[in-house]
């Protein structure tokens, strides 16, 4: 799960970690209000979006205008809010449609010294969350990582103690962090490891990470994804959460309890196991076809799931066939037919349908889809099913 | 022979009086399995599937002198099941449970590794040797004796495995379910070792999926270490770059995990390459004559 920005930041404030003083905007009025609380001076205004590129991201039919920019009075901070609010903005994590903003942050500018970069993911060979500090902040960190590696430092830690003192005073003697932003640097690290760790973050990224004029390290952006498997233990985290951002289908799919994303080819599957639904998608391509998504409906599919299913598969306009690829285990080929059978009459399928079953109970269950009376094209194999229902687009 | 479990293991279930637990338990007995008893905190003296039920698997151990369990406990509770299970000295822990926290899995790997238990999962479908001995919630009847150890990250795709290798008359030793998370207890490699030393296993097929580096790694051992024939599927090919996998994810593995990364690097180890989802049982048998 992700969270904007100004609601990261809120989560780093209350653990003691600096960030600048910001105030959210829904209107131009507010925006003009903002800046004029915060003291009047050089402020910023930026684009709450949960996607990454901002700065040099621009507003759809408005080239000129970013998705980050510098204002140095009231009049300024009303009228950027004002081309911002209600607009889509473009960035490279966006596709070309865009996100709609429906709130800016008006922050406090601050005295900028140097810029550099800091995440904290799991690092999965290790088995250990890593904290990663790189001089090269405010940049695209994927750029730095793929083309000078050696430039990403390093340091693993335990997530009951956070990293150690010796830690942070390694990653400063290799940034040329020096005298007193060493003491600011320790309680900024270690507080934002311990935010990490408390809040089960799956990724937390403050890029850039400022050191200010007077030696304080200053968080002046905030990136904040969680660990949906950790979000029980969490509930405010989970009142963070804005719908809007989300894809509707992928939303509503995982309501229903099922795995879903959208891609933009036009054969949709339904499949049992996210193991067996990417390799469907991946012999739909073989055979020289495009999947329109992934979803995976779990183990235990009942005619409810499988109803939905479909209705969020058909609601996807580019899809022109779908292929049900179910491998019955604990779940009988009978049930999965059954509830195909009744989830293709309730919904109005107006496309090809080809099914491949394979497992418990198949022969009954393929008995079962062809008594229906309903136009199904059984798969017979995996290969088959996916020569069958990519013919039925060509 | 076979690895981790074989008709004489007794095994335990964790959370026997759960739902889940419980169907399983039965899934598990009717298969032949040595079910000895289970575990639920509170629940101590009742019987499930007419098996005893302990409050706590060091009670269940001097009992019954189990050496293997099967964790249905729910998430917030999976660790605390684990470390309980590797606190009572059992050998082979298989953690089924969905949805574990990730960060709750650190300190439990790091104890496992120092330990000499091994832990399968979680988020996992199990272990299964052949007609002797199912720990988990896979089918139990796709599969048959024979020669060929699987290994993989998923659950379903495993059992299309399994099926394609039955139906060409090729049974297998034991199937392990690694499990889907960030986090498992054990890894190809640590199979690997297993199968290459196992007199039952004759050759090796793997499953594996996008993200991370554990099949690039297992290419480098299969490599140096493993003579026995190899053959491998990777899921995932045509998963577009960024969507299931966070970028800064990409950052620690040094751009490494896509498909073609991972089915390059083990060719490059000899390993036999099923293109496609349809061909690993063929693979597996092209595997085979080659060597």
């Amino acid at each position: 799960m992700k969270i904007h920005e100004y609601q990261a930041k809120q989560l780093l404030r209350d653990a003691g970690v600096a960030v600048p003083r910001n105030i959210v905007a829904k209107t131009p009025e507010e925006a003009a209000k903002a800046y004029e609380e915060l003291g009047g001076k050089i402020a910023v205004v930026k684009a709450q979006i949960h996607a990454g590129g901002r700065g040099k991201g621009t507003v759809k039919d408005n080239a000129d205008q970013r998705g980050v920019q510098l204002v140095k009075s009231a009049d300024e901070a009303k009228a950027v809010a004002a081309a911002l609010l209600g607009k889509e903005l473009v960035t490279i994590q966006t596709g070309p449609e865009g996100k709609l903003v429906s709130q800016v942050l008006v922050e406090e500018g601050c005295d900028i010294a140097r810029e550099l970069y800091m995440g904290i993911v799991l690092d999965r060979a290790a088995a250990k969350p890593v904290l990663m500090m790189s001089s090269e902040g405010g940049t695209e960190i994927e750029e730095v990582a793929a083309h000078s590696p050696e430039l990403i430092l390093k340091e693993h830690f335990d997530p009951s103690r956070g990293p150690d003192a010796f830690q942070v005073r390694k990653l400063c003697k290799k940034l040329g962090i020096e005298g007193a932003t060493i003491k600011s640097a320790y309680k900024f690290i270690q507080g934002l490891c311990k935010v990490y760790v408390d809040t089960d973050c799956s990724l937390l990224e403050i890029n850039p990470l400022v050191i200010t004029g007077s030696g304080d390290m200053i968080a002046l952006d905030c990136k904040m994804n969680f660990d949906t498997n950790g979000l029980f233990r969490h509930p405010k985290i989970v009142e963070l959460r804005d719908l809007s951002e989300e894809e509707p289908a992928e939303v509503k799919a995982a309501d229903t309890g099922l795995s879903y994303v959208k891609l933009e080819g036009n054969i949709g599957c339904l499949v049992n196991g996210a193991g067996l639904a990417m390799a469907t998608m991946d012999i739909i391509k073989l055979h020289g076809g495009e999947p329109s998504n992934f979803l995976d409906v779990g183990g235990g599919a009942n005619v409810d799931q499988v109803t939905e299913a479909f209705r969020i598969l058909l609601a996807d306009k580019n899809v022109k066939a779908v292929l049900v690829n179910i491998f019955g285990g604990i779940m009988r080929c009978t049930t999965i037919a059954t509830a195909v059978v009744e989830a293709y009459k309730s919904v109005g399928f107006n496309v090809p349908l080809v099914v491949r079953l394979e497992g418990t109970e198949v022969e009954q269950g393929r008995k079962i889809l062809s008594e229906s009376g309903i136009p199904i094209i059984i798969g017979d194999g995996l290969t088959d099913a996916a020569k069958k229902v990519v013919a039925s687009v060509a | 022979m076979s690895i981790l479990i074989n008709k004489d293991t007794k095994v335990i279930c964790q959370g026997i009086t759960g739902r889940v637990g419980g169907f399983h338990t039965k899934g598990c007995l009717e298969y032949g399995t040595k079910m000895v008893g289970g575990v639920t905190p509170g629940k101590g003296g009742q019987q499930v599937e007419g098996l005893p039920v302990w409050d706590t698997v060091e009670e269940a151990v001097a009992a019954t002198g189990c050496e293997a369990t099967m964790i249905f406990v729910p998430p917030a509770g999976t660790a605390d099941a684990i470390l309980e299970a590797l606190d009572a000295k059992i050998k082979v822990i298989i953690a089924i449970t969905e949805g574990v926290p990730v960060l709750d899995m650190v300190p439990v790997y790091e104890k496992v590794r120092a330990s000499d238990s091994v832990l399968i999962g979680p988020n996992c479908p199990g272990v299964i040797t052949p007609e002797e001995c199912k720990i988990g919630i896979m089918p139990g009847y796709i599969h048959k004796k024979g020669p060929v150890g699987v290994m993989s990250r998923s659950g379903t795709l495993t059992y299309e495995a399994v099926w394609q290798l039955t139906s060409l008359g090729l049974g297998q030793s034991t199937c392990v379910g690694l499990g889907g998370d960030p986090i498992v207890g054990t890894s190809f490699i640590d199979l690997l070792k297993m199968f290459q030393a196992d007199g039952a296993t004759e050759a090796i097929m793997m499953m594996g999926e996008i993200g991370g580096t554990a099949e690039e790694e297992a290419a480098e051992f299969i490599k140096a270490n493993v003579d026995k024939p190899v053959a491998a599927f990777i899921a995932g090919r045509t998963a577009p770059p960024g969507k299931r996998m966070g970028h800064a994810g990409a950052i620690i593995s040094g751009g490494k995990g896509t498909a073609d990364e991972k089915f390059a690097a083990l060719r490059a180890a000899g390993v036999e390459i099923a293109e496609s989802p349809a061909d690993m049982g063929t693979a597996l048998k092209r595997a085979i004559e080659k060597k």
